[in-house]
């Protein structure tokens, strides 16, 4: 397990989730653990709750996970998974408000620096307003 | 930022130097990645500027180098303080110098990042 702080993509559409994750890997690299999840399970646009859990436990790092959404859905349902976390894990999560593709890159490249979780949603967060 | 003169009472390592954009985009998205986490790496202070005036930035901020946007031709400033100052510069001129790994020729439709 990788010891900075890990990324999780969450949104409506799989191929955004997937392509911004693709983003993060080629101008980052691989020092940060990295999970996407998007779109409904009959194929159409959605998040679920489940679905960002499991996202999570793939980022899973012991310096925490931010996790960048896109619309509505994306971050109420993504909240709904942090709440769902045990106690201990609940806390090291955190939501990030950002733009998603611009605020993964950012958040990853902090995070690659072994940056802590609050510097790297900062990091991601300092990106809006522009 | 602080100046970094201010930052110790001791004699504090320090280094500047500059170097041109050589790669076909300049300071886009990726070359200011790589910028970022090799700034990272060191313990000294590492700023950049596109000119010895300044302003300078803090080259270990993702969004703030990101935001330089510096073209290809453009000259990048660099000045480190602290532990390891000289030996950051040279890593960083290196980077630079090298474009980044990056392709140094310019086609027409050369892609942005």
């Amino acid at each position: 397990m990788l010891p900075n702080v890990g990324i999780v993509i969450v949104s409506h559409s799989p191929k955004i989730a997937e392509g911004a994750a693709d983003m993060v890997r080629q101008m980052v690299g691989d020092s940060v653990n990295l999970a996407y999840t998007g779109g409904d399970p009959g194929g159409g646009l959605g998040t679920g709750v489940a679905s960002i859990r499991e996202a999570i436990d793939r980022a899973w790092s012991e310096a925490g996970v931010a996790i960048l959404v896109d619309l509505g859905g994306a971050e109420t349902n993504s909240e709904m998974a942090v709440e769902m976390l045990d106690a201990d894990r609940r806390g090291r999560v955190v939501v990030c408000n950002a733009p998603i593709v611009e605020g993964a890159v950012m958040a990853a490249t902090e995070a690659s620096g072994g940056s802590p979780l609050e510097t790297v949603r900062r990091t991601a967060e300092e990106l809006s307003p522009p | 930022m602080t100046d970094p003169a201010m930052k110790d009472d001791t004699a504090t390592e320090q280094a500047a130097d500059r170097a041109e954009l050589v790669n076909a985009v300049g300071l886009h998205a990726r070359p200011s990645v790589k910028l970022t986490q090799l700034a990272k790496t060191f313990d000294c202070s590492v700023e950049i500027a596109l000119s010895a005036d300044g302003p300078w930035v803090d080259a270990k901020s993702p969004v703030k180098v990101m935001r330089v946007k510096a073209p290809r031709g453009a000259v990048l400033h660099v000045r480190t303080s602290g532990n390891g100052a000289r030996a950051a510069m040279e890593a960083l001129m290196s980077l630079v110098r090298s474009g980044f790994g990056e392709a140094t020729d310019h086609p027409a439709d050369a892609r942005h990042g």
